[in-house]
C-alpha cells in the first residue's frame, strides 16, 4: 500500500547515501555547475595503527587529521592562484617499526607532500629517516621518545612533549605541593624507566631534597614487597616509581598492604585506566603525569567540531593530529606552494594557536613550552588536576577557566575530565615497547 | 627488627608460591628425568582459565569464595587434560630417544602455549579479579594479609597431601617404583604409562592453584607471567635437590627468604655499590654455592642416578 511513496523514498536515500559517501571520500570533484576554476590537489599522508591493540587511538589520531582537512576544504583556501584541494591518504602501520618504513615509503611514492604521524615514537622514529630522505616533512602527534628530534633530520617536528620533560614537570609538583623531606625513586631497569626516574632524582637532588639510594626491579616483576619493606624503614614522603602499569599496578597493591603512608607517583607508563583496575582501591590518591594536555582541555572549537563530524569525543590525542594537520596546512599556505623544499622554512617558523594552545617549533622540531598534565586518582579515576607549562603550575580548573573564558562552555567539560582522561596504552613508546619485547614484536 | 620480620614474611609467602610450582618440576623429573619447561607455562594457563571463569560467576551472581574455589577446580580440570595431551602427545613418542629430544619438545611446547594464551587473553596485563578482600594484620610489626596466610596454608596443603600421596598410597609406591627403574617397574605389573600420565595431571592440577594464587596474590595476570616464575621454581627444585619432594618446598621456600633478604640488606651491606636489583644475582649465589658443595641439592637426590 505504501509501495508508490517507497520508491522515491529509499531512490532519494540511496542518493543521499551515494553522495555523503563520496562526501566521505572527498576525492570526487562536486558537480559544481560554474566552469571549474583552475584547481590544484594537494595530498597529506596520515599514518597511525588502525588494527591492533590501540586501533581506537590510531582512528582518533586520523579523525583529528581529517578535521582539519575537511575545515581547509571548506575555506577555499588558494595555492598559488589555484583552488586548492587538499586530499588525505590515511595509511595503517599497525605499530610496528617495519610495517611504519613499508606504508611511509608507499606515501612518498603517491606523492605526498607532507606527513602527519605516526602514533608511535616506535614507528615515528624509523619512519623519519624515510621521510627526511625525500624532503617530505612529518609532525607527530604523538611520539613522545626525545630521540625522534635528535636525530638531526630535517623536516621531523612533533606537537606533542618529550618524555624528559615529563620527569621534572611531575618532580617540580610534587616538590611544590607535597613539600617531601625524603624521596624514594624507583625503576624497572628499562631505558624509559631508568630514564624517567633518572630525570625525577635530578629534580628533586636540585631542589635540596633528600633521595634515598635508587631501587631497581625489572619489568617483569610481579613482587615489589621486599623493596618496598626497605624504603617503608626509611620512611620516604614521595615515592616515584619509572615503569609500566604491568610492574607499576603490583607495586602500588604491595605498598598498600604494607600500610605504607607515601604518596606514590608514576610517569605517563603507569598513568593508564587499566592501572587503576590492576591496583585497586590502592590507586586512590596516586599521581602520574602525562606529556601533552588532556582532551577535554583542548580547545572549545575543536571539541564541538569533533563532536558534531565524528559523532564521538576524542579519545586522547586527536587534538594534536588536528594541530599537526593545521601546521602543515598553514606552512602550504604560507609558502603559496605545496612543494616542501618551500614550505619547510615556513613551517620552521610557524606560530598560531591551535586546538592545543600555541603551535611553534624549536630547531630541532620539537615543539615550544609544551604542556605537561599532572593526574590523580580520585574516587577510582583518573583525573586531570594541574597542568605544566614553561614551568609554570596552573590547576587543571583555573586551566579550563582560562581556556573557556572567551567563549561560554555549552556543558560543563569539567565533570567530564574524568571520563576523557586518556589511557596511553603500553605499547605507544619505542623504549616502552622493547621493555616489553613481545609487544614490540606484535 | 621490624623489617627484618616483613622481609621474613614477604620471603617466605614469595618461597611457598615457589615451592609450590617446583613440585610440578620436581615430580615429573623424578620420574622420567624430564625438564618439563612448559610447566611455568601451566602456571599461566591457570591463572588465565581462573580469571575468566572468576569474573563469568561473578558476572552471573556467584558470591567471592565459593566463585574462586569454582574456577580454580575447573582450571585445574583444563590445565590436568593440557598436561595429559602435553605428555601424551610432546613427551610419550620421544621416551626411548636422547634426552635432548624431549627438553626441546618441552622447550616448544611452553612457546605454543603462551602464544595461545597470547592469542586468547590478548597481551594486555589483566586485573585478578580481587573477589576475596585483602586484609593486613598486624604480627609482630609486620603486616601479614589474608591472601598471604592463604598461600601458606594451601601450600603447606597441597605439599602435604602430595608427600602422602607419593609415599603413603599405592599410586605412590608405583610412582616410586617407576621413577626407579621403570622396566622393572612394568616387569613386575605397574602400568608406567599410565602411571607417569597421572604424575603429569597431578603436577599440572597443582600449577593451575599455584596461577590462582599468584593471580590473587599479585592481583595481575599476563601471558608472559609463567616463564619468569617458571624458571625461578626450576632453580628452586634443584636448590632442593631435584626429584626430592621435600626438597622441592625447602628449596622454594630457601630461594624466597634469600631473594627478599637479599633486596632489603644487600644495598646496606655494600653501601649501595649494589641495589635491590641484584636480588636475583644474589640468590643464584647462593644456589652456585650450595650446588657447588652439594650437586645434587640441598636434600640431594635419593635415587642413583642411572645416566
Amino acid at each position: 500500500m505504501n509501495n508508490s511513496s517507497n520508491h522515491p523514498l529509499s531512490l532519494s536515500l540511496t542518493a543521499l547515501f551515494t553522495a555523503s559517501l563520496l562526501a566521505g571520500c572527498g576525492e570526487e570533484p562536486k558537480p559544481a555547475p560554474p566552469p571549474p576554476p583552475p584547481s590544484i590537489e594537494i595530498k597529506i599522508g596520515h599514518l597511525a595503527p588502525l588494527t591492533g591493540g590501540i586501533a581506537h587511538l590510531g582512528k582518533d589520531n586520523e579523525n583529528g587529521a581529517r578535521l582539519a582537512i575537511e575545515e581547509a576544504n571548506a575555506a577555499n583556501i588558494k595555492i598559488d592562484g589555484k583552488d586548492a584541494k587538499f586530499i588525505m591518504l590515511a595509511e595503517d602501520d599497525q605499530a610496528d617499526p617495519k610495517i611504519g618504513t613499508t606504508v611511509a615509503q608507499k606515501l612518498i611514492d603517491a606523492k605526498v607532500v607532507g606527513v602527519v604521524g605516526h602514533l608511535n615514537s616506535g614507528t615515528s622514529i624509523p619512519a623519519s629517516s624515510v621521510y627526511s630522505a625525500a624532503n617530505i616533512p612529518m609532525i607527530s602527534g604523538s611520539a613522545t621518545n626525545p630521540q625522534l628530534t635528535e636525530q638531526g633530520l630535517k623536516g621531523v617536528f612533533r606537537v606533542m612533549g618529550r618524555d624528559d620533560q615529563q620527569g621534572p614537570a611531575l618532580a617540580s609538583y610534587l616538590a611544590a605541593n607535597n613539600k617531601p623531606k625524603v624521596v624514594a625513586v624507583i625503576d624497572d631497569a628499562t631505558a624509559y624507566g631508568e630514564g624517567l626516574a633518572n630525570e625525577v632524582e635530578k629534580f628533586f637532588k636540585g631542589a635540596n631534597i633528600r633521595v634515598l639510594p635508587r631501587e631497581k626491579g625489572d619489568d617483569k616483576r610481579a613482587d615489589w614487597k621486599a623493596v618496598l619493606t626497605k624504603i617503608k624503614g626509611r620512611n620516604p614522603d614521595v615515592v616515584f616509581y619509572g615503569g609500566m602499569d604491568a610492574t607499576a599496578g603490583p607495586l602500588l597493591k604491595q605498598a598498600h598492604e604494607l600500610n605504607m603512608k607515601a604518596v606514590f607517583s608514576f610517569g605517563d607508563g603507569a598513568c593508564t585506566a587499566n592501572m587503576v583496575e590492576l591496583a585497586g582501591a590502592a590507586t586512590e590518591g596516586m599521581l602520574c603525569s602525562q606529556a601533552g594536555l588532556p582532551p577535554a582541555a583542548a580547545s572549545r572549537k575543536f571539541l564541538d567540531a569533533y563532536k558534531a563530524r565524528f559523532k564521538i569525543e576524542p579519545i586522547v590525542y586527536s587534538p594534536f593530529t588536528y594541530d599537526a594537520m593545521q601546521a602543515l596546512i598553514a606552512a602550504i599556505k604560507g609558502a603559496n606552494s605545496p612543494d616542501p623544499s618551500k614550505y619547510l622554512p615556513v613551517l620552521q617558523k610557524i606560530e598560531f594557536t591551535g586546538a592545543t594552545g600555541r603551535i611553534a617549533f624549536d630547531e630541532k622540531g620539537d615543539r615550544r613550552d609544551a604542556e605537561m598534565s599532572i593526574f590523580q586518582v580520585k574516587g577510582g579515576k583518573l583525573a586531570p588536576i594541574a597542568i605544566i607549562k614553561n614551568g609554570k603550575t596552573v590547576t587543571f580548573d583555573e586551566f579550563m577557566a582560562q581556556a573557556n573564558s572567551a567563549p561560554a562552555p555549552a556543558d560543563a567539560p569539567k565533570g567530564d575530565a574524568g571520563k576523557d582522561a586518556p589511557a596511553v596504552e603500553p605499547a605507544k613508546d619505542a623504549p616502552k615497547a622493547a621493555a616489553a619485547p613481545d609487544a614490540a614484536k606484535k | 627488627m621490624d623489617i627484618f620480620i616483613q622481609q621474613l614474611v614477604n620471603g617466605i609467602t614469595l618461597g611457598a608460591v615457589y615451592a609450590v610450582v617446583a613440585l610440578g618440576y620436581t615430580m615429573v623429573y623424578g620420574i622420567i628425568q624430564l625438564i618439563n619447561f612448559a610447566h611455568g607455562e601451566l602456571v599461566m594457563i591457570g591463572a588465565m582459565v581462573a580469571f575468566t571463569l572468576i569474573g563469568l560467576l561473578t558476572s552471573l551472581g556467584v558470591p567471592g569464595l565459593p566463585a574462586v574455589v569454582l574456577a580454580t577446580l575447573c582450571a585445574m580440570l583444563v590445565c590436568a587434560l593440557l598436561g595429559y595431551a602435553m605428555e601424551r602427545m610432546a613427551y610419550r613418542p620421544l621416551r626411548g630417544a636422547p634426552r635432548l629430544a624431549p627438553l626441546i619438545s618441552a622447550i616448544g611446547v611452553s612457546i605454543i602455549l603462551q602464544h595461545l594464551a597470547l592469542l586468547v587473553w590478548s597481551r594486555n596485563p589483566l586485573a585478578f579479579p580481587q573477589v576475596v578482600k585483602t586484609e593486613s594484620y598486624a604480627l609482630g610489626g609486620a603486616a601479614v594479609t589474608n591472601i598471604q596466610i592463604g598461600i601458606l596454608a594451601i601450600s603447606i596443603f597441597m605439599m602435604g597431601g602430595l608427600a602422602w600421596l607419593v609415599y603413603r598410597t599405592r599410586l605412590g609406591t608405583a610412582m616410586r617404583a617407576t621413577s626407579q627403574n621403570p622396566q622393572m617397574a612394568a616387569l613386575l605389573g605397574v602400568d608406567a604409562n599410565r602411571v607417569i600420565a597421572v604424575t603429569f595431571i597431578i603436577g599440572a592440577a597443582l600449577a593451575a592453584v599455584a596461577g590462582v594464587m599468584v593471580g590473587s596474590y599479585y592481583g595481575i595476570a599476563q601471558y608472559t607471567m609463567g616463564s619468569a616464575l617458571g624458571l625461578k621454581a626450576f632453580c628452586a627444585a634443584v636448590l632442593g635437590g631435584i626429584g626430592n619432594i621435600p626438597g622441592a618446598m625447602l628449596g622454594g621456600i630457601l630461594l624466597g627468604v634469600v631473594e627478599a633478604l637479599g633486596a632489603g640488606y644487600i644495598g646496606d651491606l655494600t653501601d649501595n655499590v649494589f641495589g635491590s636489583n641484584y636480588q636475583d644475582v644474589f640468590a643464584f649465589l647462593v644456589l652456585i654455592v650450595v650446588l657447588v658443595f652439594r650437586p645434587s641439592g640441598l636434600l640431594g637426590e635419593r635415587i642413583g642416578d642411572r645416566a
